[in-house]
């Protein structure tokens, strides 16, 4: 194949690694740790250590490289996953959809003749490749990582530079373990003191997406820190810097702390004996120095946030349940015309109270709360009580341990016992490529991460909220401040 | 494999007012279940352009005859969202070799112009008054001249100028396809990985 750009670029070479900066971020510490050359303009040749790829963006990326007639460069630092159309029923079964089989096989082919390490469909460590990674310990603080998917900004959770890109990027990554990226810039949201009963993490970051907007934090990186995020679980971190796209950052990013190194020791693919003792050494030498600058800072305090849920088409548009839809003259999410289309696409009024509206459709998982921590908080909830007639509800583990860990704790008997039924780890609901669709005009609460327009299927009308306000809404049909059950 | 070159383009637009275009509403979920790069943009909109029965909705931009045109300009924030490729592949696919607006998610904005696709970042003035004229006059042209890095209203529009990085514009103006880059580096990646680390 002819290298048509080689002499230009060449050109372009410059010397890399010249900032040197004293007072480095967790984010300079990775970024600069992983670039192999600038380009002239800024543009960075970054290398990346671990790559996640999924059946519906990457099989353009291998045909690509089968058409340049290349291999993958680094096929053990590639991992794959089938979690986006994945039925959530029966997956035992063939796929019924004929083109999401395809994806599926197709994942399965690539991985096969490129040596790449798959957790296919009914393989125990099969999930949703933001919680399979972490929970596996083949993320892991230091790294950068990316992956064809928007929500990739999970990992940062673990200390590590983590990013959504596209399917010309996944190309890139297979062929050169590196991709072409401009530096963001550095942004710090700090979130002080402790917040009340019922506050979830979840509740954190809508807060915060509703005062920044959905595109406040646009050509940003930030790093989230303050004292309520340090007091937060690992799964709670990653409830944050999964939504960190929802403002429109690159990602967002925690220092690693006793936290971290608990949550990673023993992961089946955590380092173990004497690498463990030395990545520990390294992961402890990352976090912001002090003193450290930012491009741009915001502080917020835990006690002032409150179980949020939202009540427009993108993620910024949230208050408290307790709240009301904002008025026109004092909307501060966008222009008048979105609000009004909106509020037309969700079929709510300025100044409506949001508590007691009706809900038809529940759904428990995705990237966002998948995890433990969130069926534990659901089932906590429901425990001893019932479903309500009038919601459907799809509770999805994140991941097959996931799955399992909830039957071993009992909680998939507690849901059962609520009336609820288990489902197969995916994607599901979330964004509905799969049979888990909300029909049209119909209500639903999500612990997912997008509202927009049709996102859980044509017409749809989600609304965002925690594990908690999930199952209050699941017990009485109408939103519900969990506070009060 | 070298892309389609760009530098100059004068055309007729297609304006999209609305803020926040998310990649949902470029091309929904349900679409992306294909294993090739082609033919998503007979599902661009797909949700606004048709409604649950497939049936045309008329009032859509696109659906509108007096609009048509190579250039799309949208609301700020455009393409926020995930970071799925089918919504750059479904505009270009589509017919369109330029998007302008005043912001553009990073993603979409990197996405684009990997399919040499130019993410056009205009001020807020500038994107008011072109919705006014074009839709004042849907026949209003406008020319992007991506080696001068200025665009303009035709006939008599004040050139604006906006930013492009220098490798970006050095690859739409060639056609260079940054894999092709990346594979002929692999040994100084190589060398990074030995030393470097």
């Amino acid at each position: 194949m002819a290298l048509t750009s080689v002499t230009y670029y060449s050109i372009l070479f410059n010397n890399s690694n010249t900032i040197k900066l004293s007072k480095k971020t967790i984010f300079d510490k990775i970024w600069d740790n992983h670039v192999v050359c600038t380009l002239k303009g800024g543009t960075d040749v970054l290398y990346i250590d671990r790559h996640y790829i999924h059946e519906v963006t990457s099989p353009q990326a291998f045909e690509g490289l089968r058409l340049r007639g290349t291999g993958v460069f680094r096929p053990g630092r590639t991992t794959a996953t089938a979690d986006h159309n994945v039925p959530t029923k029966d997956q035992h079964l063939p796929l019924k959809d004929k083109l999401g089989r395809e994806q599926l096989e197709k994942l399965e082919e690539n991985c096969l003749e490129h040596g790449i390490m798959h957790f296919g469909l009914n393989t125990p460590y099969n999930g949703i490749v933001h919680v399979i990674g972490p929970e596996l310990g083949i993320t892991r603080p230091g790294m950068t990582i990316v992956c064809g998917d928007s929500h990739t900004s999970t990992h940062g959770a673990f200390g590590t530079i983590a990013f959504g890109i596209g399917t010309s990027e996944v190309e890139m990554v297979l062929a050169s373990q590196a991709i072409l990226q401009n530096r963001p810039g550095k942004m710090r949201i700090n979130v002080e003191g402790i917040p009340g009963e019922g506050v979830t993490a979840k509740d954190m970051i809508l807060h915060i997406i509703s005062k920044v907007s959905t595109n406040g934090a646009s050509g940003y990186f930030v790093e989230f820190a303050g004292s309520a995020i340090e007091n937060l679980s690992m799964e709670s971190r990653m409830a944050i810097c999964n939504m960190s796209i929802e403002m429109g950052a690159r990602g967002g990013i925690v220092a690693p702390d006793e936290v971290t190194f608990a949550y990673m020791k023993g992961r089946p693919y955590a380092p173990k004996g004497k690498d463990w003792d030395s990545a520990l050494e390294f992961w402890k030498s990352l976090p912001t120095d002090n003193d450290a600058e930012f491009d741009m800072e915001l502080f917020f305090k835990a006690k002032d946030v409150q179980p949020m849920v939202t009540w427009g088409t993108n993620p910024g548009m949230g208050t408290e349940i307790t709240g009301k839809i904002p008025l026109e003259r004092k909307i501060d999410c966008g222009s008048i015309a979105s609000f009004r289309k909106a509020l037309e696409y969700m079929n709510f009024s300025p100044g409506e109270k949001l508590e007691g509206k009706e809900i038809d459709y529940v759904f428990l998982g995705s990237c966002t709360n998948g995890r433990m921590e969130d069926f534990r908080a659901f089932a906590s909830l429901v425990k001893g009580r019932r479903k309500s007639d009038r919601v459907t509800a799809w509770i999805v583990p994140g991941s097959k341990q996931v799955e399992k860990q909830c039957r071993e704790e009992g909680i998939t008997a507690i849901l059962e016992e609520a009336g609820f039924e288990m489902r197969q780890p995916g994607c599901s609901a979330c964004l509905a490529m799969n049979d888990d669709k909300v029909p049209e005009g119909k209500y639903a609460i999500a612990t997912s991460n997008r509202n927009f327009e049709g996102r859980q299927g044509p017409g749809s009308r989600t609304i965002l909220g925690s594990p908690l306000t999930a199952a209050a809404a699941a017990i009485t049909g109408k939103l519900t401040d969990p506070r009060k059950i | 494999m070298p892309t389609e070159k760009l530098s100059t383009i004068t055309s007729t637009c297609v304006p999209l007012p609305s803020e926040n275009v998310d990649t949902d509403q470029i091309i929904p979920a349900r679409y992306l279940k294909s294993i090739s790069r082609k033919g998503f943009g007979r599902n661009l909109f797909r949700d606004w352009r048709y409604d649950n029965e497939g049936k045309i909705k008329k009032d859509f931009v696109l659906n509108d005859s007096r609009y048509s045109g190579s250039i799309l300009v949208a609301g700020k924030n455009f393409g926020t969202g995930s970071s799925r490729e089918h919504a750059a592949w479904a505009i270009k696919d589509y017919g369109f070799r330029v998007v302008v607006s005043s912001a553009f998610a990073d993603i979409f904005c990197n996405n684009a112009l990997n399919n040499g696709l130019l993410a056009l970042e205009v001020t807020e003035k500038f994107l008011e008054d072109l919705f006014e004229r074009i839709s004042r006059d849907p026949s209003t042209e406008v020319r992007v001249d991506l080696k001068e890095q200025y665009i303009s209203v035709l006939p008599v529009g004040v050139p604006e100028k906006f930013e492009i990085s220098p490798f970006r514009k050095e690859c739409l103006l060639n056609g260079y396809d940054n894999v092709d880059y990346l594979l002929s580096i692999r040994d100084k990646i190589a060398e990074y990985e030995n030393f470097s680390r």
